[in-house]
């Protein structure tokens, strides 16, 4: 099992219609599928391959992912606060595994 | 068939074409991998900006963020990796502005390529050289 843990920075409250910084962690090996073991076998290829933001069921950002992106992926982005409530955080293994994470934001 | 000065240029010329031929073919995973997110569109220039660092002395971890006020989905390329795709990012309606930042892998050093749908169904293109010290796809 690997040891996989979300950490996501969002501010706790914003004013109404306020555009806030988010920052995005996973921790995650991200292979790629071309690195080889010490036998010279392949190692599968075991990534994140979709992560989405979504605020009061509304997304504000949907991001695929390729072999690419580094080891434990990183991704900030910005999004509007139209009202408070919460966001939500998933991210999607290629084996099928769901990690997800989420932060209240209140108005004031 | 007598050989003219014009014939004698062109044979040369077609020799040097094959021979630089398998270049571009390297490229052309990228170019396909664009096409298939363009549709085909020619993508023009402006409007999108891709920063990434000059010089990436670690290939496994690079910086990048893009740019692009009024797109709705930005994509990144790393023609000099293995797999050109590296990341798509979709803006929904609740994006704060149509900008993110990632951290990716690179294998060599490379020019980057993003490109940028527009509101309009229209499509941009930038490009950064990034000089990687130590690569970052294994061995």
């Amino acid at each position: 099992m690997k040891n996989v843990k979300p950490r996501v920075k969002v501010p706790k409250s914003a004013s109404a219609g306020e555009v806030i910084t988010i920052k995005t962690l996973i921790s995650h090996p991200m292979e790629s599928g071309q690195r080889k073991d010490k036998d010279g076998k392949v190692i599968p290829r075991e990534i994140i391959n979709r992560f989405t933001c979504d605020f009061n069921g509304e997304n504000v950002i949907d991001v695929t992912l390729d072999p690419a992106v580094s080891t434990n992926p990183y991704i900030e982005f910005d999004a509007k606060v139209p009202e408070a409530g919460e966001f939500k955080f998933t991210w999607y293994d290629d084996d099928g595994s769901i990690y997800e994470d989420s932060k209240k934001i209140a108005i004031g | 068939m007598t050989m003219t000065r014009r014939d004698a240029l062109a044979l040369a010329m077609g020799g040097f074409a094959a021979s630089v031929l398998p270049l571009p073919a390297l490229a052309d995973a990228t170019a396909d991998a664009i096409a298939k997110f363009t549709g085909g569109a020619t993508a023009g220039e402006g409007g999108l900006t891709l920063t990434a660092p000059e010089i990436a002395e670690n290939g496994n971890t690079v910086p990048v963020s893009v740019d692009a006020p009024g797109a709705t989905e930005i994509a990144i390329y790393a023609p000099g990796n293995p797999t050109p795709g590296v990341a798509v990012f979709k803006f929904g309606p609740l994006a704060g502005s149509q900008a993110a930042s990632i951290r990716i892998r690179l294998s060599k050093t490379q020019d980057l390529v993003a490109v940028a749908k527009m509101a309009d169904g229209s499509f941009v293109q930038a490009k950064s050289t990034v000089k990687v010290t130590i690569g970052g796809c294994g061995g």
